[in-house]
C-alpha cells in the first residue's frame, strides 16, 4: 500500500517563481521569503517521496472559462509547463503516474466525487511555484513524479471548504488502498491573505494567517467549517486559495508533527505561508 | 465604479466576487485576454486592437475598457483579474501597478504599503 509521508503547504506566488528564475533571491526585497523556506527544503531532500500529489488551481493558462470543473484531476504521463504569456519558466516539464492517476479517480468517483478528468493539460505557476519551494534547482527533473488534482478557486462558487476537507480524507483513503508500495507527498498550494482587484486590494490580515498556520496541524475540522464569505472577508477575494491546504491535510492522518513553518510579507500582492508536516507520528489510540 | 456593477454578492465593499453572472458577462472578453499568451496573437492584437476586440465579441463597452486600458472598467465588466493580468503582462505592466489603479495609488505606494505589511483597513 502506499503511505503519505508528508505534507507540504505553500503559496504559489507567481512572483516567487519569476525570483528564483531570475536570480534574485538575495535581494532584500525576496530574501527573508527563501532563508525562510531553507528548512523546509532540507527536510524535504532528506524525505523524497516515490511520488507527489499537488493540489492547485490553474490560472488561465491550461484551462479557460468555457469549462469549470470544480474539481480534476490529471491522468497524464506527462504535463508540459505552460506558457503564461511571458514564455515558459525555465523549469523541467512534469512526469506524471497514470496509474496512480486513474486509482485516485475511481476510488474518488466510488466515493462520490466526481473529478473531471484531464487527459492533456499545460501546468503554471499554480503548480510549478511550488515545486521550485520544494526543490530549487530541479536540473533535467523534478525529485518524482507528480499528480495534479484542480480546484476551481477562481469562479464563485468555489468548492465548500467542507467539501475539500472530506475529499482531502477520501484522497487519504484511496492512498492507503493502493496496491503498490510507494511513498507519498501532498502539497496543498495557494493562499494566504490577498485580494488583486478592488479597492481592498492589498488587503493582508495576519491573524487570521497565524491563525490558519496553526489550526490547519491541530483542528482543520475548524477551519473547514467556515463559509465562502467569511474566507473571502478574512483573507480576501483571492485567499480563499487556502480552501486547498485542507485537502493537504484531510489527507493526513489526525496527528501530524510540524518541522516548519514560516511567514512572509509581502509576495508581490499577498501574504506568502509555508508549512511542512511529517505524517508518520503515532496517533493517540 | 460603473452604474452597470451590479450590487456585491456579500456585504464586502470594494471586494468583486467572480461569479457566475459576471463570468457570463465577461467571457467574451476574458477569452481574448487569455489568447494573449502566444507572441503570435500579442502580435495581431498589437497590430489591430479593436478589429481582435470584434473577432472576438466583445461588447463596444468593453472594447473601449480594454482600448483606453480602463483597468476598473475592465473588472466592472466582467473581467477576471487573472485574465486581465495577461493584458497588463503584455503592456509590461505588474501587478503591483494595478494594485495601484485599483486603490487609487501609484504604484510605488502601492508596493510601500504592501512593504509596509499590507494594507489593513477593509
Amino acid at each position: 500500500m502506499a503511505e503519505v509521508i508528508w505534507g507540504l503547504a505553500t503559496s504559489h506566488v507567481p512572483s516567487i517563481g519569476a525570483a528564483m528564475d531570475r536570480g534574485k533571491t538575495e535581494d532584500p526585497t525576496w530574501k527573508d521569503l527563501f532563508d525562510g523556506y531553507a528548512p523546509a527544503r532540507a527536510w524535504l531532500a532528506e524525505h523524497e517521496p516515490d511520488v507527489a500529489i499537488v493540489i492547485y488551481n490553474d490560472h488561465a493558462n491550461g484551462i479557460d472559462l468555457d469549462i469549470i470543473p470544480t474539481f480534476g484531476i490529471g491522468t497524464a504521463d506527462r504535463y508540459q509547463v505552460a506558457d503564461e504569456g511571458f514564455g515558459q519558466r525555465p523549469v523541467p516539464d512534469v512526469i506524471g503516474d497514470p496509474e496512480l492517476s486513474l486509482h485516485l479517480l475511481e476510488h474518488l468517483v466510488d466515493e462520490g466525487f466526481d473529478l473531471t478528468v484531464f487527459q492533456e493539460l499545460e501546468v503554471d505557476h499554480g503548480l510549478t511555484v511550488p515545486l521550485s519551494v520544494w526543490t530549487p534547482d530541479p536540473g533535467d527533473a523534478w525529485p518524482c513524479p507528480v499528480v495534479p488534482i484542480l480546484v476551481n478557486v477562481i469562479q464563485y462558487p468555489q468548492p465548500t471548504a467542507a467539501r475539500c476537507y472530506a475529499l482531502g480524507q477520501a484522497l487519504g483513503r484511496a492512498i492507503a488502498g493502493y496496491p503498490k508500495d510507494a511513498t507519498v507527498g501532498i502539497l496543498g498550494t495557494g493562499g494566504m491573505s490577498h485580494q488583486l482587484a478592488g479597492a481592498r486590494a492589498g488587503y493582508i490580515n495576519p491573524e487570521f494567517d497565524t491563525m490558519w498556520m496553526e489550526t490547519i496541524q491541530t483542528d482543520p475540522a475548524r477551519l473547514a467549517a467556515l463559509s465562502r464569505e467569511e474566507l473571502i472577508r478574512q483573507a480576501g477575494s483571492e485567499g480563499i486559495e487556502l480552501i486547498m491546504w485542507l485537502i493537504m491535510r484531510g489527507a493526513m492522518n489526525d496527528q501530524v508533527a510540524k518541522i516548519h513553518s514560516h511567514y512572509f510579507v509581502p509576495a508581490s500582492n499577498t501574504a506568502a505561508g509555508v508549512a511542512l508536516f511529517d505524517n508518520r507520528v503515532s496517533q493517540p489510540a | 465604479m460603473n452604474p452597470e456593477t451590479p450590487a456585491g454578492r456579500f456585504d464586502l465593499p470594494g471586494t468583486p466576487v467572480f461569479d457566475g453572472q459576471t463570468s457570463r458577462r465577461g467571457l467574451r472578453m476574458n477569452k481574448m485576454f487569455m489568447s494573449l499568451r502566444t507572441a503570435q496573437n500579442r502580435e495581431r492584437f498589437l497590430a489591430d486592437q479593436s478589429g481582435y476586440c470584434e473577432e472576438f465579441g466583445l461588447t463596444p463597452e468593453q472594447q473601449r475598457a480594454v482600448l483606453d486600458r480602463d483597468w476598473q472598467a475592465m473588472i466592472d465588466l466582467g473581467g477576471s483579474i487573472f485574465y486581465v493580468y495577461k493584458l497588463a503582462m503584455m503592456d509590461g505592466l505588474s501587478m503591483q501597478y494595478l494594485g495601484g489603479v485599483f486603490t487609487g495609488m501609484t504604484e510605488q505606494e502601492f508596493q510601500a504599503a504592501m512593504r509596509a505589511g499590507g494594507r489593513r483597513d477593509g
